[in-house]
């Protein structure tokens, strides 16, 4: 079988934005993703060979060109002003962690 | 130093549709808790929102009552935030193109008039509501407000004062309840703003730093909150230090605005195209849709009945800032004068001449008196029983029936405000109550002299020290026999033929 | 019986041969003697099944039967039907029973089908393996010490072992069309729009679409009839008429233009998987078609932009996920920060984390015009290769993938060399074309390949009966692994 992907990896994997630690714990917080320092290491070489793979792009000019954000070329729908809902809140928080009162508990909200 | 206040606002108005901007739950207020959140408010797993046309429509009609650009084309975003009462952890709303760009709101401050230009109004979805009484020390989220229809206004920092402030959050309070698109209701949320405040140095062009202020939801409260927040700024950098540019929170019982500590992070809010969503188009018969329902807006108005009745500002504009009392006003001054827009013979039998300049002058009293009385003993009563002027016993035309008689003397002033008080309870109408109390007013002139010769013989005294020079004994000549007459002498009456037998 | 076609089956149930309930407990009764070793299905619950084949027993009875009344499909985890657990591979919904159906899941009810269970995937369609999923591995049937692909890789082994008639999985970069390929199966994905995403766990919105995975292009065709149709529930569903997508299966073939895109057949694709698609070709000049050299010179960047754009699209559906509404909590935690933080790092898999991390970097303040509206401008590019290219042929034909199934393990450990092995099938989820896999024959390794055929949008009928006509040429499809049970 041809590593088909050799090639490429010689390409690929020089010249991107570099990414350091910071940006990891930053970018982990923004998610809400918890990560432990010893795990930040291999995070940051994953993420890296992810950046590099992606940075042919770069190479692109793409002037004038309108961006994609759809895959079909067509406009939204709009929905009749009707109340179509029932109240199925007893359905939906069986599967809660934590219900009490109609209401979804979660550690106390500092504002 | 001299500091000049600079204060943009940012206002969420929640639009009065019947279900919610992305789904089709209901929207009622006070609803039990999550009893009014379906599985796409909840945000489920593969639940996906779909947009209600409602919400465009009323975003669109506020665009045409400011004058603004709708843009042809606007995209909703996903800001990424965490919040427990954020269900999806994004909010869909419109960040690079909103639907409505541009336009402006005229205030008026005192005496003078300013333009508040808009920066742009934009479609959001709302949050749910956290309830921090203690569940065990934990916080409870109530999902029922998530995915009411917001339409966030933004204003250029174009305004100087609280008081500008004010009377723009007034000046829009009432046109977005004039145009049907928001009940306005601040006590539950449906018009919500926050100010971001910062001063200057007097006479220069840089913007200080600013800080936001939440919680705002009465315009007491958001004058006290903005002085405060001056003060603050002022005080800050007068002592050498410098603005921290942050989210406050006003406490109105410490009247004060304090930092918001989960608001402290700087946030990154990742805003891109919502890819569950397809752009909104407003098409032209859209647009000439949402144009058939505007009727006159308040300020076009507010100039008619300046131009037309002769009002003055603060009364054109008091009687515009709601459609229900300018519905009063109209009403009831066509029923006491006829359109005034277009002069013509009306009323004849009461003789009120209606045309040429005397004409125009009558009329415009005849409207000033109906200006004063909705805003004066009208308003007063209904606050009094805390009602609408769309509650009001009286209705308009049965207000015009009591200023006729004023008009054509049948009443006095004074006795108006005695058979008011009788309508109020439902005792007829005007002209009824004028006749079951015997309240007309006396215009013979026989009776009047018989009235003041009879005052004469019992104030002898007063007579004399009149003649003796005394000018003030004349009001109480009048007094006297007005009492004499249980007020029902025509006060101009007297006053002519007191004099002639003073003299005589 | 497990290797009849959907019509055979069909009649079978309303000839009374069969029971809806014989034929739901024989496969029940094969799935519970290979699932041991092949790990398809996260969910079977036989009591509902049969309770559904039951019903399916009285509409057949009552003369009201359809197309696929009384036949058992298996469901990818990733639709949410009310009553089941819906996992979407993942611990974060290790307890997540639907309250609801999805689209997909009412048109199987409506046709009276019979939910077989729910398959196993990578974990929220992140993967190529299906190596990622919380709840094991699957094997592929052909060579257990192989992967089926993914991320509908359940789905893909089920069918390929004769565990289930037909079943459903979803493509997002080619969640159906990689699996089918390595397991030797049909299937196909339609073009964005066609299929609802209503119930359909999001992956990248923007690219998902669900469709069919069975044994033959005819079968295929009676399945679209069920899940295509539109959706007010999905802003994105398309409104069209409704079709019938077996109208064309029997058209031939002649004068047939079939592109062959030059980039499809460059360095890179294994010259085993190349012998057998050119194979394939031959056996369409002999139907009649012809083929022309078309370029798609911007497919090289495929897969860059889809893993910009679908990560970041992936961090934002992700953000769901938080522990408050439904799902995993993490069990200690000091405050509402740390709640999300735990419930998020221990509910995710290493490669949704990874995924979430990078979507959040390139959608982040300073990088969204570099990463993300880059990306977004290339998807243009990309679709625009397409829209030339069609201009010259009726489908365009290639491998599905570079290489036949790989080794459990061989590429677990290097997520950017398995991107890559999704080289040819994402190019078509950015553009929102149509694309199916169809079994041409085998590797030098005795594993299945896969044909890929691309299709104009809309033009799925047209694909299937490309594929059809294939099928009745030769018989690839009809291949069924040596399984034995419990090894």
């Amino acid at each position: 079988m041809i590593p088909f992907y050799a090639y490429r990896f010689k390409v690929l994997r020089v010249n991107f934005m570099s990414l350091n630690l910071a940006d990891v714990k930053r970018i982990a917080h923004l998610a809400r993703i918890a990560v432990e320092e010893d795990e930040m290491p291999g995070y940051l070489q994953q993420l890296s060979n992810i950046l590099g793979l992606v940075e042919e792009m770069q190479a692109v000019d793409t002037t004038g060109i309108e961006p994609m954000a759809h895959a079909q070329d067509v406009v939204l729908r709009l929905r009749d002003d009707v109340v179509t809902e029932t109240d199925r809140h007893a359905a939906y928080q069986a599967v809660a962690p934590q219900v009490e009162a109609g209401l979804y508990l979660v550690p106390k909200v500092i504002e | 130093m001299q500091w000049e206040i600079v204060i943009g606002l940012e206002t969420h108005a929640q639009l009065s549709t019947l279900s919610k901007i992305f789904s089709g739950a209901a929207i009622a207020y006070g609803a039990a808790p999550n009893s009014q959140a379906c599985a796409v408010d909840i945000a489920l797993p593969g639940v996906l929102p779909v947009f209600n046309r409602a919400a465009a429509e009323k975003a669109v009609k506020f665009g045409l009552a400011i004058g603004a650009k709708i843009n042809r084309k606007s995209i909703f975003a996903r800001k990424n935030y965490f919040y427990p009462d954020l269900p999806k952890g994004y909010q869909i709303s419109q960040y690079e193109l909103p639907i409505v760009a541009g336009g402006s709101l005229t205030i008026q401050v005192g005496e003078h008039e300013k333009t508040v230009r808009i920066t742009r109004a934009h479609l959001e979805e709302d949050a749910g509501k956290s309830l921090h009484e203690d569940f065990h020390g934990m916080t409870g989220i109530d999902l029922n407000r998530a995915g009411t229809p917001l339409l966030e206004i933004v204003t250029e920092p174009d305004l100087r004062s609280s008081a500008e402030a004010v009377a723009y959050a007034k000046t829009l309070h009432s046109l977005v309840r004039w145009i049907g698109i928001c009940d306005g209701n601040m006590q539950e949320g449906s018009f919500r703003c926050d100010a971001n405040v910062s001063v200057r140095p007097m006479g220069t062009e840089k913007l200080g730093t600013r800080c936001e202020i939440k919680n705002l939801n009465s315009f007491k409260f958001m004058e006290k909150a903005i002085d405060y927040e001056v003060r603050r700024q002022i005080e800050i950098i007068e002592d050498g230090g410098s603005i921290v540019q942050e989210t406050r929170l006003y406490d109105p019982d410490r009247d004060e605005t304090r930092s918001m500590r989960s608001k402290e992070e700087a946030n990154d809010y990742r805003y891109f195209p919502d890819p569950d969503l397809l752009p909104l188009v407003v098409d032209e018969a859209f647009l000439e849709q949402a144009r058939a329902t505007l009727s006159e807006l308040p300020q076009a108005m507010r100039e008619r009945f300046m131009r037309d009745h002769g009002l003055p500002a603060y009364d054109a504009g008091t009687l515009t800032s709601s459609r229900e009392l300018a519905a009063y006003f109209e009403a009831a001054v066509s029923a006491l004068g006829g359109t005034f827009s277009r002069l013509r013979e009306r009323d004849g039998e009461r003789g009120i001449p209606v045309e040429g300049d005397e004409g125009a002058a009558r009329l415009r009293e005849m409207a000033k008196l109906c200006a004063n009385w909705i805003m004066g003993d009208l308003s007063a009563q209904l606050n009094k029983d805390g009602l609408e002027i769309a509650a009001s016993p009286i209705s308009a035309a049965q207000l015009a029936g009591l200023l006729k008689r004023i008009q054509d003397g049948t009443i006095s002033g004074k006795i108006a405000k005695e058979v008011f008080a009788a309508m109020w309870t439902g005792e007829g109408d005007a002209d009824a109550i004028i006749e079951a109390k015997g309240l007309k007013q006396v215009s013979d002139s026989g009776a009047i002299e018989k009235i003041i010769d009879e005052v004469f013989a019992a104030n002898a005294k007063m007579v004399e020290e009149f003649r003796a020079g005394k000018e003030k004994a004349f009001n109480a000549l009048v007094g006297q026999a007005m009492k004499a007459s249980k007020g029902k002498a025509n006060p101009a009456q007297v006053n002519e033929i007191l004099k002639k037998k003073l003299a005589g | 019986m497990f290797n009849a076609s959907l019509k055979e089956l069909s009649g079978l149930l309303a000839g009374k041969k069969i029971s809806s309930v014989e034929l739901t407990q024989a496969f029940l009764n094969r799935i519970g003697e290979l699932n041991p070793t092949l790990n398809a299905f996260i969910t079977v619950d036989e009591g509902k099944s049969l309770a559904q084949a039951q019903a399916a027993d009285a509409l057949i009875a009552a003369g009201k039967a359809g197309p696929l009344t009384g036949i058992p499909v298996a469901q990818k985890d990733i639709f949410c039907a009310e009553g089941w657990l819906s996992t979407c591979g993942s611990k974060m919904l290790h307890n997540f029973v639907s309250p609801y159906d999805a689209h997909v899941i009412e048109q199987f009810n409506r046709a009276g089908a019979v939910n077989l269970g729910k398959t196993n995937m990578d974990e929220f369609a992140m993967g190529s393996s299906n190596e990622t999923s919380y709840y094991g591995k699957v094997k592929n049937p052909w060579d257990v010490n192989a992967v089926p692909g993914g991320s509908s890789g359940g789905s893909a082994a089920a069918v390929a072992a004769r565990l289930c008639p037909a079943a459903t999985g979803t493509d997002t970069g080619g969640s159906i069309r990689q699996p089918a390929a390595l397991t030797g199966i049909s299937g196909i994905k339609p073009t964005y729009g066609v299929v609802s995403r209503y119930g359909m766990i999001a992956f990248a919105s923007s690219l998902d679409q669900g469709g069919p995975m069975a044994k033959s292009a005819e079968d295929l065709a009676l399945l679209m009839n069920v899940m295509a149709g539109f959706d007010p529930r999905d802003s994105t569903s398309l409104e069209r008429e409704k079709e019938d997508y077996g109208r064309d299966l029997e058209q031939p073939l002649k004068g047939l233009r079939i592109g062959l895109p030059k980039e499809y057949f460059a360095e890179g694709l294994a010259a085993d998987v190349a012998q057998a698609i050119e194979a394939a070709l031959a056996e369409y000049r002999k139907l009649g078609a012809e083929t022309v050299a078309v370029s798609l010179p911007n497919s090289k960047l495929a897969v860059p932009v889809y893993y910009v754009l679908a990560p970041a699209e992936a961090s934002s559906n992700l953000a769901r996920f938080d522990g408050v509404r439904y799902g995993y909590r993490a069990p200690e935690y000091a405050d509402l920060a740390d709640m999300y933080g735990k419930s998020r790092a221990q509910g995710f898999g290493a490669e949704v984390k990874r995924r979430i991390l990078i979507g959040t970097y390139v959608l982040s303040a300073g990088y969204y015009d570099a990463y993300y509206l880059k990306a977004q401008k290339l998807r243009r590019l990309i679709a625009r290769d397409f829209t030339e290219a069609f201009a010259r042929c009726d489908v365009i034909m290639g491998p599905t993938t570079p290489t036949t199934a790989f080794n459990l393990g061989e590429k677990s450990d290097d997520p950017v060399s398995m991107y890559l092995s999704d080289i040819y099938t994402i190019a078509v989820n950015l553009a929102g074309l149509p694309g199916m896999s169809v079994p041409a024959g085998f590797g030098k390794d005795g594993r299945p390949v896969g044909l890929q055929i691309i299709g104009n949008y809309f033009s799925e009928a047209k694909m299937l009966n490309v594929a059809h006509r294939y099928q009745k040429a030769t018989d690839w499809h009809t291949r069924m692994p040596p399984l034995h049970g419990e090894e």
